[in-house]
């Protein structure tokens, strides 16, 4: 029963991570930083409770929460795509925007300085069950839960098995090449992006409809635990899934542990940004990464 | 920025002042216009009046002496964040861990401060000083190292080094080293005067002299990058690396030493608050300020004058936030911030373009001539 409970617990983690990291493969390998998931996952969190509000309705919920990670990451590509400004820079400057935009119309829309009113998610009560398989019914009922693992597979063949996923790879590695052959770099890299923003903004979603309702900067830094899962996973779609899975299994390690206390919670809390430093200067190794990332057309 | 040489000709000249017009100047000229002009749509879906917000803003922050004050305790801290960037970045490195080292340089000057107990302020603040510089020196090296051995991108170490750092002195904290039912630690003797024991006008403000520190800060980041001959191995590696590895440079160690420095003046800048203001480290004290010191080195021009103008600027922003809020939500500030320097970084570039085809006739002639 244990074990049940553990993996129901994981389910539930992970789900977001798969869906911004999945985006962050998306877009690095394209040659976009994916510093922003983290501004992206806040803004589909609001405007999916946005959606969701007005509407009563989930699904309106969720497609809120594409359309404002969308609309953010089509900022970080007019920034960075059209007018070829830094990509570091301009992905701070994105999430500082999302951290404040939020917060001031979360003030406009709700008059509130901390979180939204309740808001319909998905997922039913469990149908009854209790404890460890209601969190597992609950989990099944909820389609993002199903989009959140479908799109790992998808990502790999979109990008391994398209003439798209082919001209993402390449505008990521030799930019120039690419171009020269024919391929629409800034097209391609726009695309990406905004393929990132709209699993990145599910992933705000998923995290804003599982509570119920939008709390001030309630992505607390998952965005960037999903980047560093890209890292770790070495922008592989698969690689990354595994170390989405890795973190989350890590943090769900620390909530049942919580009462005894047996490794402060804090070390725990540092497990995935430890590993992907430690990846970045021994196993990855210098070659790893896309070469044009970061880097203007 | 290169340093005057008395033989210029008067083509270089102009050519100096074109540079600092499409580099300096007009970027963060253009970037307050498109703020001006997102702050006024955001003041309007509030259906408040833009020039009242604004005014309530500066009579808010410049126009008493309490407001002044905060201005001038946000702008020291911004001040050393800004610095740090500026630092890596005419190394050609970013920095982005300003906040952890930030606070790595205020916890290691409380513990410090702990350590001394009474002893005399003389020998306190000066010891103080140094632990924070070497606490944020310590955290700025390691991505520096990183780097430099592994080619380990400085932009992705130092964005985790500061969840780890955080989460690392929370735990010292939170399991050993704070009062209880506080997120701090014990008072520390050592401190320097606040304003307001110079003046009585500036009562409950936290401005205090490690401004003064901030201000010889900047001017030492002057010195050493403009006039000296590291400073000028640190810009010529930010500039062209290939170009600087085969004039004799060595690349990994600039990269470390411009990383440790870095870090050392983001450091500094814990002392606003440890030294200056509370006495204690206290979880989170640092509250965005190494961020916003992104902000402040990019609208500073990366250069030390620039970025105390900037740090001034940014922090009347954030305590006008606190002035308008009446009237509309504070969290317009952050939007502002954020839309400044987003209009910066894309406005370099397109700045620099259009005043290239604008002057493309003129200096057609010119080259002609020549």
């Amino acid at each position: 029963m244990i074990v049940v409970a553990f993996l129901a617990q994981v389910l539930r983690i992970v789900v977001p991570y798969l869906l911004a990291a999945s985006g962050g493969v998306l877009s690095e390998r394209a040659g976009i930083v994916a510093l922003t998931l983290e501004g992206f996952m806040l803004t589909g969190a609001f405007t999916a409770t946005l959606g969701s509000y007005y509407a009563g309705s989930p699904w309106v919920g969720l497609l809120a929460g594409i359309a404002g990670g969308v609309a953010l990451a089509l900022l970080l590509a007019l920034a960075t795509v059209r007018y070829k400004a830094d990509q570091v820079v301009a992905g701070i400057a994105l999430n500082l925007l999302a951290i404040g935009g939020t917060r001031f119309f979360l003030r406009y829309a709700f008059d509130s300085s901390s979180n939204s009113p309740r808001v319909p998610g998905f997922g039913g009560d469990g149908g009854g069950a209790v404890g460890a398989a209601a969190t597992l019914a609950a989990s099944a009922q909820n389609p993002l839960v199903w989009i959140g693992i479908l799109t790992v597979p998808v990502v790999a063949w979109l990008l391994y098995r398209t003439p798209f996923g082919l001209r993402v790879r390449a505008a990521g590695e030799k930019p120039e090449a690419a171009r020269s052959l024919g391929v629409p770099v800034a097209r391609v890299r726009v695309l990406a992006v905004a393929g990132a923003g709209a699993l990145a903004g599910l992933a705000g979603t998923y995290l804003a409809l599982d509570q119920h309702q939008f709390t001030d900067g309630m992505t607390a830094g998952r965005g960037f635990i999903a980047l560093a899962a890209v890292i770790f996973g070495r922008w592989d779609p698969k690689r990354v899934a595994f170390a989405c899975v890795l973190f989350a299994a890590a943090e769900t390690f620390q909530i049942q542990l919580q009462g005894a206390q047996l490794i402060p919670s804090q070390f725990v809390e540092m497990i995935p940004y430890v590993l992907t430093i430690v990846a970045l200067a021994g196993v990855v190794g210098r070659s790893a990464a896309p070469a044009a990332l970061g880097k203007a057309e | 920025m290169s340093d005057a040489t008395a033989g210029a000709t008067a083509a270089e000249r102009a050519d100096r002042r074109r540079t600092l017009l499409e580099e300096a100047v007009l970027p963060p000229l253009v970037a307050l216009a498109i703020a001006l002009v997102v702050g006024d749509l955001l003041i309007l879906t509030f259906g408040q009046s833009p020039g009242a917000v604004f005014a309530m803003l500066l009579e808010g922050t410049w126009a008493n002496a309490y407001g002044f004050g905060q201005v001038l305790y946000k702008a020291t801290s911004l001040t050393f964040t800004g610095l740090a960037f500026a630092i890596g970045a005419r190394a050609g490195l970013f920095n982005i861990g300003a906040e952890s080292q930030l606070a790595a340089g205020g916890f290691a000057a409380a513990v410090a401060g702990l350590a001394l107990g009474g002893a005399p302020a003389i020998l306190a603040v000066p010891v103080c000083i140094a632990a924070a510089a070497v606490g944020g020196g310590a955290v700025g090296a390691v991505p520096g190292v990183l780097k430099a051995r592994f080619g380990a991108s400085e932009v992705i170490v130092t964005i985790m080094l500061n969840f780890v750092v955080l989460a690392l002195l929370n735990y010292v904290i939170a399991a050993h080293l704070h009062v209880p039912e506080t997120l701090h630690t014990p008072e520390i003797a050592a401190g320097v005067p606040r304003l307001a024991d110079l003046s009585d006008a500036f009562r409950g403000s936290a401005a205090n002299a490690i401004l003064l520190l901030a201000l010889a800060a900047a001017a030492a980041a002057w010195w050493y990058l403009f006039r000296t001959r590291p400073g000028f191995e640190l810009r010529a590696v930010g500039l062209q690396p290939d170009a600087a590895e085969y004039g004799g440079v060595d690349v990994g160690r600039v990269w470390v030493r411009a990383m440790a420095l870095s870090g050392a003046v983001a450091g500094l800048g814990g002392l606003n608050y440890v030294l200056g203001y509370k006495h204690y480290y206290e979880e989170g004290f640092a509250a965005g300020s190494g961020f916003l010191g992104v902000a402040v080195a990019l609208v500073g021009r990366n250069h030390p004058l620039g970025i105390v103008i900037a740090a001034l600027l940014f922090a009347t922003l954030s305590q006008g936030g606190l002035a308008v809020n009446a009237l509309v939500p504070k969290q317009m500030v952050e939007v502002l911030q954020a839309v400044v320097i987003l209009a910066v970084v894309t406005s370099v570039p397109e700045v620099r373009r259009v005043l290239r085809a604008a002057l493309r006739p003129a200096a057609k002639p010119a080259k002609a001539a020549a």
